[in-house]
Formats: C-alpha cells, sequence, structure tokens
C-alpha cells in the first residue's frame, strides 16, 4: 500500500562465517550483508542454522572463522553486550519475558540498558531518577499503544495467551530502541489472524521506526510477503539470496525445499 | 416545535454557551498512552472552530455530508461539531461496517469529505473509492502506516486543523458567523439504519429532534453538569448520540472515551461515571464474567455469593423502588452492602452509577434484576432511531422486567388492531434520505410513525413490546406466533447466545440454538469434556442435553400463558457454526436476520419439520481477514418435551 521503503547502506555485513559443534558443522563459510531500514529474512528448512546465525550476529555464538561488520566496524565475534547497547535486539523462538511480572513491567525491563541513574536513586524514587522514569514509562506507553495491548498492560505475562506474548516480545525487543531488530520465528504457533496482525506489526515497526529487521520465518507466504531480500540456508551452507522473487526461481532453493531425485 | 432556549437551538450554539458558561471545566477525556487527557469546554470550541474553518477551506459547505469513522475518539467528537457549525450533515459509521456496505452509504449521500479514525478505515474508503467518484477527502486522525502515502485524496487531520487554525486567524468571527446562521429545524445528522431487510435507510434528524428528546431526559432524571459518561458505544448508533452527545451538550457534563475497545471495563472502574448506558448484551457479558469468576472463588466466597445474592433478589429491587420491607431484612441486605454489592458494584464500575439504561433489545428478567437488586437503578426505555430512542421509558420506583414505561412528555402512543405500535413526538425524524416512499410507509398524513413493533399496555399503562409487527405470525392452527418472544426467552439463559425460531405458517415452533461458547464451555470443563472448539463443543450429546433443557423451561413457561402456550418449541436444532455479521445472518447491532437464515439453512428448516435425527449441512463461512471456506457438520436434531396449558405449574 505505502510508497516502496528506502533501503539504506549496509548496516550489518557477516562474511565467511564458520561456526561448529564439536564435530557438527551448524554454519560454514556463510556471508551476506543488512542494508539499513530493509526487512532481511533468513529462510531454510529444520536445522539449516537459521538460529545460530542469529546467535552469532548477537554474540551468543563464537563463530571459529569468519567476520562481523556492525556500524562499519569490523571484528572477529560479536560481544553480546556490546550488541545490545549499541542497537541490536532480538526475540526468543521460546519466549524470553518474565512471566509473573506484568507487560507493562516486562518492557520497562527492556530499557534497562537506556538506564542511566543508579540503583539507589531508582529505589528512593527521588530526582533525576523520578524524571527519567516518567520519561521511560512514557516510551514504554508509546510502545503498548502501538501493538495495542493497553487492555492487558497491568495483566501478568504468564497469564496471557501465546499470540499475546509473542507480541509483548516483540515489544520487549522495541523498548530498548533498536536500530537492528533480530526476531526468531515470530509467528510460530500462531493462527492465521494472529500472523496477519504480527505481519501488521513488524512492517509498521519497520515503517515507523525506520527499524532493520533481521526476520527467520517458516510460513513462506509471510516471507515472500514482508521481506525486501531473502538469504537462504542449507546444512549451514548459503544457497541462495536476493529479492523474494528471484529466490522463488533460484533452482537451488526449489531442490531443498521440495527435495531432489537422486 | 419552539424549544424555550432560543439561544441553544443547535449543538454549535449550545457548544458555545458552555465554552461561555463553564469554559475552564473539562468537558471531555480520552486515556491516552495510559494517562487520561483532559478537554475544557472552551478547548473544545476552540478544536472545533479550528476544524470547521479547516473544512469550510476543503469546500465543505452548508447541506454536504460528512462521514465520520471510527471508534470513539475526541477528534471525532469534534468532527460531528465543526460539520454542524458550517450546516453541514456529519454522518457517522459503524467503525466495523465492512467496506461494500460503507459504499452504499456514500453514494447515497453524495459524500465527498470523510474524517477516518485510522488507517484500517481509510483503507476500506480507498477500496470503495472506484465506485463513489464523490468522495475527493480523507483526513485521518492516527497517523500511524500513512508515513509513505502520498495518495492525493489523503491528509492528516492534523494539518487539516492547521489549515483552519491559520484561516480562523486571518478571518476571526467566519465560524461565529456560520453557527449563527443555524437553527432548531436545520438537519443536524444523518444515521443509517441497519435494516433487517433490504437498503440501509438514511434517518434525518434535525436539532430540534435530538434536543427536545435530550432535554426530555435531563429534566426527568435531573441531570446536571456533573454527571461523568463513557463514551464506548459505536457513534453510529442512536442511542450513543442521544446518550453521548445530545444530553452531553444540553447538561454540560463530561464524555470519557476509553482507551480501546478492550480497556472499557478497567477504564469504566477509573471513571466511576454517574450516568450509564449499555445494550443488554453488554450487561449480560458482565454478568457472566462475575458469574465465572464466582465459581473459581474459594467455597466461603461462593457461599456468600449465593447467600447474599439470594437476599438481594429477594429484597433489593424493593427497596431501590421504596416499597416496603421489613427493619431485618433491611439490615441484613445493609450487611450485603458492606461485604458483597458495595465491593462487587466498585469492580463493575458501577459504584457512582445514579441511574442507568437498557435498550435495543428486550432484557432478561434475570439480569435486569441481578443489576436492580444490587442496588444499581437499571431502568429501560423504548425508541427508535426514527424517535431518537425517546418513546417510553420507566420512571424511578415503576420498574417492570418485562414493560419499557409509561411514554414521555409529549409522546402520544396508539396500538392498532393489528397490534402494531404508532407514536407521535417531538423528537421524530425529518424524513428518509431521498427515499420519500420510505417516509411515506413510515410516518402517516397525520404525523403518525408506524413502529412495526407490536405490543399493547398493560393495566398500569406500561407498554409491553412482544415483537416485530411483520414476524407476528400464526402456526397452521391459527395460534398465535411471535418469534423474538420465544429467542429472547432462549437467549435469557447464559448457555444460549442466541436462537432463531420458525413456525409461521407450519404446525409447530421450532428453534434453531447457538451456544455461548464461554459459558457452556466453562460448564463442560467442569464436567471434564473435552471440545476444541465451538463446532466440537456444539455437537456434544450432553450439550445437546443441555440446551433440551433450556427448551423444556421455556415451554414449561409458555404453556402458563394461554395467548402462547401453543408456540412450545418442539424441535431444534444447535448450530455448527456462530451466527455472524460478516456472514450477513446478523445485522450490525446483533439482530438475527430470520428470514436469510431461513433461506440460507433451508437444509435445517426442512429437518426440523421431518422425521430425520440428523440433518446434514454445508455453508459458506467467511473469516475475519476476508477469506471464504466451506464448513461441513452432522447436526442432531433435538425434540424438546412440550406441556399442556394445565400442566404447567406442576412442571415449572
Amino acid at each position: 500500500m505505502s510508497g516502496a521503503r528506502e533501503a539504506g547502506p549496509v548496516i550489518l555485513a557477516v562474511g565467511g562465517i564458520s561456526l561448529a559443534f564439536g564435530g557438527v558443522k551448524a554454519l560454514s563459510e556463510v556471508g551476506f550483508d543488512v542494508r539499513e531500514h530493509e526487512v532481511r529474512a533468513i529462510i531454510g528448512p529444520n536445522g539449516a542454522g537459521k538460529s545460530s546465525m542469529l546467535n552469532v550476529i548477537n554474540g551468543v555464538y563464537r563463530p571459529q572463522q569468519g567476520r562481523i561488520t556492525y556500524l562499519g566496524e569490523t571484528r572477529e565475534e560479536m560481544e553480546p553486550h556490546f550488541a545490545a547497547s549499541h542497537g541490536i535486539a532480538r526475540t526468543f523462538q521460546s519466549l524470553a519475558l518474565f512471566k509473573g511480572m506484568s507487560v507493562l513491567d516486562n518492557l520497562l525491563a527492556g530499557r534497562n540498558l537506556l538506564m542511566r541513574t543508579n540503583l539507589l536513586l531508582q529505589a528512593l524514587r527521588i530526582g533525576p531518577a523520578l524524571r527519567e522514569e516518567v520519561a521511560h514509562r512514557r516510551r514504554v506507553e508509546e510502545i503498548i499503544d502501538f501493538l495495542e495491548i493497553q487492555h492487558v498492560r497491568k495483566t501478568p505475562v504468564g497469564r496471557l495467551p501465546y499470540g499475546l506474548q509473542k507480541r509483548v516480545d516483540l515489544g520487549r525487543a522495541l523498548a530498548a530502541e533498536p536500530r537492528v531488530l533480530l526476531l526468531d520465528e515470530p509467528m510460530a504457533g500462531m493462527n492465521v489472524e494472529e500472523k496477519q496482525d504480527m505481519c501488521r506489526f513488524i512492517l509498521d515497526v519497520n515503517d515507523e521506526f525506520g527499524t532493520t529487521i533481521v526476520l527467520i520465518e517458516h510460513d513462506m507466504g509471510v516471507v515472500m510477503d514482508i521481506s525486501d531480500r531473502v538469504v537462504v540456508l542449507d546444512y549451514g551452507r548459503k544457497i541462495g539470496d536476493g529479492t523474494p522473487d528471484e529466490v522463488r526461481s533460484n533452482q537451488a532453493v526449489i531442490d531443498a525445499y521440495l527435495g531432489v531425485q537422486h | 416545535m419552539a424549544l424555550a432556549h432560543a439561544a441553544g437551538d443547535t449543538f454549535p450554539k449550545l457548544l458555545a454557551r458552555h465554552a461561555r458558561e463553564r469554559g475552564e471545566r473539562p468537558a471531555l477525556r480520552e486515556k491516552d498512552l495510559g494517562i487520561w487527557q483532559t478537554w475544557t469546554w472552551a478547548e473544545v470550541e476552540t478544536e472545533v472552530r479550528f476544524l470547521a474553518a479547516g473544512l469550510a477551506r476543503a469546500g465543505f459547505r452548508r447541506g454536504m455530508h460528512l462521514a465520520v469513522v471510527g471508534d470513539n475518539r475526541p477528534r471525532l467528537y469534534f468532527a460531528l461539531l465543526a460539520a454542524q457549525s458550517l450546516g453541514g450533515i456529519p454522518v457517522p459509521f459503524y467503525q466495523d461496517a465492512p467496506a461494500g456496505e460503507m459504499a452504499f452509504v456514500f453514494r447515497d449521500a453524495d459524500i465527498g469529505f470523510a474524517i477516518v479514525e485510522d488507517q484500517e478505515q481509510a483503507d476500506k474508503l480507498f477500496e470503495i473509492l472506484p465506485d463513489c467518484p464523490g468522495l475527493k477527502r480523507i483526513w485521518y486522525d492516527d497517523p500511524r502506516g500513512f508515513r509513505h502515502d502520498r495518495r492525493p485524496e489523503l491528509a492528516s487531520y492534523e494539518s487539516l486543523r492547521a489549515e483552519g487554525e491559520g484561516r480562523v486567524r486571518d478571518q476571526p468571527g467566519a465560524i461565529e458567523a456560520e453557527v449563527s446562521k443555524g437553527a432548531g429545524p436545520d438537519v443536524a445528522i444523518m444515521l443509517y439504519t441497519s435494516g433487517t431487510t433490504g437498503n440501509p435507510k438514511g434517518v434525518v434528524l434535525s436539532h430540534d429532534n435530538l434536543l427536545v428528546s435530550g432535554r426530555n431526559y435531563v429534566e426527568l432524571e435531573g441531570l446536571t453538569d456533573e454527571e461523568e459518561v463513557l463514551a464506548y458505544l459505536p457513534m453510529a448508533w442512536i442511542g450513543q448520540n442521544l446518550f453521548s452527545y445530545a444530553q452531553w451538550l444540553v447538561a454540560g457534563f463530561r464524555i470519557n472515551c476509553p482507551e480501546s475497545a478492550e480497556t472499557v471495563l478497567t477504564d469504566m472502574r477509573e471513571i466511576g461515571p454517574t450516568y450509564y448506558f449499555a445494550p443488554p448484551r453488554v450487561l449480560e457479558a458482565l454478568l457472566t464474567q462475575v458469574t465465572i469468576r464466582m465459581e473459581d472463588a474459594s467455597s466461603p466466597k461462593r457461599w456468600m455469593f449465593r447467600h447474599f445474592m439470594g437476599l438481594a433478589r429477594r429484597v433489593g429491587s424493593a427497596i431501590l423502588d421504596g416499597k416496603p420491607v421489613s427493619a431485618l431484612d433491611r439490615l441484613h441486605y445493609a450487611l450485603g452492602g458492606i461485604v458483597l454489592f458495595a465491593p462487587l458494584k466498585n469492580s463493575l464500575g458501577m459504584s457512582r452509577v445514579r441511574v442507568a439504561y437498557t435498550a435495543g433489545e428486550a432484557i432478561g428478567p434475570d439480569l435486569f434484576v441481578f443489576y436492580r437488586s444490587l442496588g444499581i437503578n437499571l431502568k429501560q426505555l423504548y425508541g427508535q432511531t426514527e424517535t431518537c430512542a425517546a418513546v417510553c421509558v420507566q420512571p424511578d420506583g415503576q420498574v417492570k422486567p418485562d414493560t419499557v414505561g409509561p411514554p414521555m412528555k409529549g409522546v402520544e402512543v396508539r396500538v392498532l388492531d393489528t397490534g402494531e405500535i404508532v407514536l407521535r413526538c417531538p423528537g421524530l425524524f425529518v424524513e428518509y434520505h431521498r427515499n420519500a416512499e420510505a417516509t411515506r410507509e413510515a410516518k402517516d398524513a397525520e404525523g403518525w410513525y408506524h413502529t412495526g413493533d407490536a405490543g399493547f399496555f398493560d393495566a398500569d399503562g406500561h407498554l409491553r413490546i412482544i415483537d416485530r409487527a411483520k414476524d407476528v405470525g400464526k402456526l397452521s392452527d391459527g395460534t398465535l406466533f411471535a418469534p423474538k418472544y420465544l429467542e429472547n426467552k432462549l437467549k435469557f439463559f447464559p448457555f444460549v447466545k442466541e436462537a432463531v425460531a420458525f413456525g409461521d405458517g407450519r404446525a409447530e415452533a421450532s428453534a434453531m440454538v447457538n451456544i455461548d461458547v464461554q459459558a457452556v464451555g466453562d460448564w463442560a470443563e467442569r464436567r471434564g469434556i473435552p471440545y476444541s472448539g465451538y463446532q466440537d463443543l456444539a455437537a456434544k450429546p450432553p450439550v445437546v442435553e443441555l440446551v433440551r433443557e433450556c427448551v423444556e423451561k421455556v415451554n414449561a413457561d409458555l404453556a402458563a400463558d394461554p395467548t402462547l402456550a401453543g408456540s412450545q418449541i418442539h424441535r431444534f436444532v444447535i448450530l455448527h457454526k456462530e451466527l455472524d455479521a460478516d456472514d450477513g445472518e446478523l445485522t450490525r447491532t446483533r439482530k438475527v436476520r430470520r428470514r436469510y437464515i431461513a433461506e440460507k439453512y433451508a437444509g435445517i428448516v426442512e429437518a426440523l419439520y421431518g422425521e430425520a435425527e440428523v440433518c446434514a449441512v454445508e455453508a459458506q463461512v467467511r473469516f475475519e481477514d476476508g477469506r471464504t471456506g466451506m464448513v461441513r457438520a452432522q447436526l442432531a436434531v433435538g425434540h424438546a418435551k412440550t406441556f399442556p396449558p394445565a400442566a404447567a405449574r406442576s412442571a415449572a
């Protein structure tokens, strides 16, 4: 509907990444780039190494080989703390939320790294800490409004249905005001309607905040619909890279998904 | 009809008066980002003036129609007032109206300008744009999703307001001059009736119509400018227009827009309305929630709830009506007030409610009595869009569950020999837009409006409505058959969500039933009956048994009433899907479209009057994303016991 997104310069690039767990090769020689403001999908059959790739990008896994260039700075591996404090946020396939805490508190927790005042001032709620809390609360309320979860603002996350928890997880990641958002199967386990809503939210995040999005997803319809470019992994190797149309007509990709006769 | 206050004969003039007299007092609130934001009367007037000037600059003129599409948002209220300030006519839409239904109205009313809430509504307008060449400009309130949108028709509310602000600076007094040109007989608003048959009709209402009706209510209930009202019902509904718009501007009280449709309950608790209006389905949903939560409570709490609700049912309404009740019962009830009624009212957000109304459809006696016995002054009223919802209302102290009260001040009501109710009232609509024929049919030469409802006056002069006059039929043996009456009786059971009764021209009455998936699901869970969804649950034999019990209770009830004893329900079917407005089975106000359902499910109707024990059904359903699919099912046909009129007492 809306006008074309304008992809900016390359914000994140990985090159020659190889990752092995003992004898199991999760990734071998994988490289691709992500441009600012685009929606970049990583697809592939089960065990292709998609989640491992995300874990390499935000520093949870340390690859044996390869380079990661982020914001023009090249390094051999990413530090999780550096990634988080420099604008990389992610959601998890198995949610990362505090089940006993309210939606509001979970989102506020997502802003932990942006809080400047110390614990003592925060506990006493005086002076700068109070001003800061008001500012954080406002930002979190904007996210609540954006994701349309006002009605569960004060509900403990554990009591919400799964689809809504996924949305809260996205909100938690957004609360960190990321430049790059890594989404690990944001639509897994959702029904058609919830998927549609989630697509809408992802596109809106990309559109409204200009957030670059790297997304793993199984639902091909979704991927082809919302992505600007797609990377295809199979058994830890990159077998395709390009626009949804290019990927769709790529023979190696078709073989990987539909199988080939030997 | 001359109004007492010539200075306040239109809504914009009333706004100006409030801005003068109580300019610094809050007029309107909206919860945004978790905080209630307030506009004073003076601020509302300024906003409306800027918006009106912006509209005028865009070419909106006296007599034109402005579409207002969305949920209750302050800016949409400003839009109503701005259009009226210029002598234009706002046309509010139900926010869930599908694009196809909207296209008809846009063409019928020649709408060239629209103010919409958000992208969802704007998308619908763009969908119908090719069929509605008259539509020139669309302004949106919420900018989300429009960042890169450069379509020429589209602009933000902000930009419209900003243009208006500039114009007000350049030509001060221009809007005030337009406002002063308005007069009471001018058209104030056009509301489209959902229409159970055919295309919707645009009901043209004048400022006089709405103001006289609003004033009648304000005087009757002694409403002041201190009332708090929650504005949460669709803006296209006459009830919302009368209670949150006309009366708002007559009495100068405060209206509050909830944060979203899902947060209404929380928002209501925060606001604590003093004056409350809810259709029966909202009250029913609240009660269902209370009941379910009580079932999950600890056993002492459950005991307490049962004990005091039993007492309340016995004496609560009588205490509210000021009837004699023994001192011991009063004391007991006061104790119940401390431990149960007050906390319960508080959690419903009804602690401060002085007057509450319900209307729109018949309300179940149990439901009605539940709220009254808590000490909430809930009353019924009767009226249509055409009569500004102001025909009959129950006066304090004379509230009966099955009537709608005596006619209001200035309203004449007669019952024709056919049973149809006709009336004359000052709030009676001007005409149907561009439909002289329909206007003539509804309003006869002497000004009597034919309501199409069937009913009668009881011994106390209270009106009792039984059904739509055209739907009242006869069984083949000549017995009176009032389908709505049967359906309502069934729907009063918490397990039954919708019911459709058949029987006109047949030997006996029968019914299709939708179970309430929340209530029955809860019931099934407690009995360890597993189910996967509505269709599965509806087909479970114990559920069929459960519904049979409901039907038999209705039959026992009917047997006690000599005129209706013959229309007891013999056979019934639990439908495999919930009736839905998207499938055309219900109107937007959730009334069943009986004839359409009879055609669509002809196979089931046949089975209801055949010998078969099961019937196969195949039907198309429309999912929320607009796609369609087929649903197939085998439905069991249930038989219900009927009672001879004499045996009624022992069975009941």
